[in-house]
């Protein structure tokens, strides 16, 4: 990263300085929630002796690498719409950057920088409460953390490309709505995507959640193949890289006039 | 990776233009679509001098304030700030230069002395560093002791001085100061043009814009007035007064019933003492190298206003003659 860059980053870390007690908090208490609800409560009435949708594990243990994707994804979600429209529009942070020798590519890769950064606390505090539960079978369980990160950022770039784009927060809320929440529910989190109708499936295939609920479900539960993992992995990959790409464009559209 | 060449001044940093002005710009011109912001405006701004933009709302100042601070490219011209150009060197300037934005960037949630410390990071001024001045720059701005105080509960004015405080982080010799005191109460404006004048003093070169006339007689050795996207006059308050007003001004105040019936009467019986004669809705003005005297005049020809004062020109004469009376918006 750029020295500039880091001053950005670290503009985001002194404004998180305020909320963090709170945001460390419901990330403890989101999957301890989540987890006892469905994976042991709706879980007891989902385990079946022999139940091959699930891989024959528990449903527990099939649901929290999938549930520890979609966090990922869902705190990605927010981090990228409205404290980037923030910084351009409300306490107007980037614009105040802009003035010193900071440079719109050095916005990007700071603020970027900054949600992989909340992303990796949220994925570490996620799996940490996984192994509280016992819902993983594999040490490879950690590199579901990375994966996880790599989740959130795949919808990261591309969603703050479509922030710097936006007047008010209106967008945001279609986003959510329509996008977001129906990939959490529908992305292989709850229930293996071969139960959707077959007309559905092709579109879980080319959306970031499904590789990113595949590959961390691969590392908790130790199965899958290699060739599998480097599939799920580029697209996640290729979904960061041309966001980045379409960050830089937008921001500069956004703020250089 | 502090190795960024941004935070290092290279030859380049100190090399002027032959002219030796710290701003020089020719035919300078900004164009958002089909509409034209600055158009072909030649200035040039001297080293230690205050230099102020006059002109009403949409005259194009702010556009200009924003090409020399290097965030808004030109569309055409020539600018050059601090000897470099903005398009190639635009964050070796920024990193030399102060700016005072119009509507305020604090962040309202941190508290006053993170605001500074955090914008002394992003000239890469080393953490310590950054807090001392900080502090230094509160007891500048009298904020000492607001410093762990939010920005959000600070008054108008307070908000103003802090940004200028944190303009003043990096030890700008460029200080850029869009409408610095729109909005402030008499006491905040005085005590900020107190500040900016020490500042001054102490050599930094100043450019502000203003629709405040008092503010730029205050502030400015030079000025500029511009209007529709074009500079229609420069010079010293002074020069501006001498050039485009008369020496004094009558103001006279008549009933209404008689208004209409002065249309032509004033200019001829005031033949040769008056250098024009304006009506407006309310009052009757008489621009005279001697008020007195047209005074006389006018009372000897049997006219009895209302009212009638004397005063000195000034330069809101000066700019409402320049820039018209309707109402821009």
């Amino acid at each position: 990263m750029t020295a500039p860059a880091v001053h950005v980053f670290e503009h985001r870390l002194v404004s998180y300085r305020r909320t963090f007690r709170g945001s460390l908090f419901s990330s403890f208490l989101q999957p301890a929630l989540f987890l006892t609800a469905m994976g042991v409560g709706l879980g007891a009435l989902v385990n079946r002796p022999g139940n091959a949708a699930l891989g024959g594990v528990s449903y527990l243990v099939f649901l929290a690498p999938g549930l520890l994707a979609g966090t990922a994804m869902q705190t990605a979600a927010f981090e990228s719409t409205f404290p980037v429209m923030a910084a351009i529009r409300w306490v107007r942070s980037y614009v105040a950057m802009l003035a010193t020798p900071i440079g719109v590519n050095d916005i990007v890769i700071g603020q970027l920088a900054w949600i992989a950064v909340r992303l990796t606390m949220v994925a570490t505090i996620f799996v940490a409460i996984m192994t509280l539960f016992g819902a993983t079978h594999s040490p490879a369980i950690l590199l579901a953390i990375p994966v996880a990160v790599l989740t959130g950022m795949a919808f990261s770039a591309p969603i703050a490309a479509f922030s710097a784009t936006q007047e008010n927060a209106e967008g945001f809320n279609m986003l959510f709505r329509f996008v977001i929440n129906p990939l959490f529910l529908f992305s292989g989190t709850f229930f293996p995507v071969g139960q959707l109708p077959a007309l559905l499936q092709p579109i879980a295939y080319v959306t970031p959640l499904y590789h990113g609920v595949a590959l961390a479900r691969q590392l908790s539960l130790g199965t899958g193949t290699v060739s599998e993992a480097i599939l799920h992995g580029g697209v996640l990959v290729a979904f960061v890289v041309v966001g980045v790409v379409a960050c830089l464009i937008t921001f500069r559209q956004r703020l250089v006039k | 990776m502090t190795a960024d060449p941004r935070y290092h001044r290279g030859p380049m940093a100190q090399a002027q233009s032959p002219e030796s002005s710290l701003i020089h710009a020719r035919g300078l011109t900004k164009r958002f679509g089909d509409f034209t912001a600055v158009d072909a405006i030649d200035f040039d701004v001297a080293p230690g001098e205050a230099f102020g933009f006059l002109g009403p709302n949409g005259a194009g100042k702010t556009s200009t304030m924003r090409m020399i601070g290097c965030v808004s490219p030109k569309t055409e011209g020539t600018l050059t700030v601090l000897g470099m150009e903005p398009a190639t060197y635009g964050p070796l300037i920024r990193a030399r230069i102060g700016v005072v934005p119009q509507e305020d960037t604090l962040d309202q949630e941190m508290t006053v002395r993170d605001n500074l410390v955090i914008y002394g990071r992003y000239f890469n001024l080393p953490r310590a560093e950054a807090r001392r001045r900080a502090d230094q720059l509160l007891d500048f701005v009298q904020l000492t002791e607001r410093a762990e105080s939010s920005v959000e509960p600070l008054s108008g004015g307070m908000k103003r001085r802090l940004t200028i405080a944190r303009s003043l982080i990096n030890e700008p010799s460029l200080l850029l100061l869009d409408e610095p005191t729109t909005g402030l109460d008499p006491q905040a404006r005085h005590l900020l043009w107190d500040r900016l004048y020490r500042l001054k003093q102490r050599g930094t070169t100043l450019v502000l814009t203003t629709h405040y006339m008092d503010e730029a007689e205050q502030l400015c050795d030079r000025l500029v007035v511009m209007d529709k996207a074009r500079i229609v006059a420069g010079g010293s308050p002074r020069e501006l007064i001498d050039q485009y007003s008369s020496r004094e001004v009558l103001e006279l105040r008549f009933a209404s019933d008689i208004v209409e019936s002065l249309d032509g009467q004033l200019e001829q019986l005031l033949d040769g003492r008056a250098e024009r004669v304006e009506r407006l809705p309310d009052r009757v003005l008489v621009y005279a190298a001697d008020g007195e005297a047209a005074a006389v005049a006018v009372h000897a020809a049997g006219l009895r206003p209302e009212s009638s004062l004397v005063r000195r020109s000034t330069l809101e004469d000066v700019f409402l003659r320049l820039t018209g009376r309707s109402l821009i918006e």
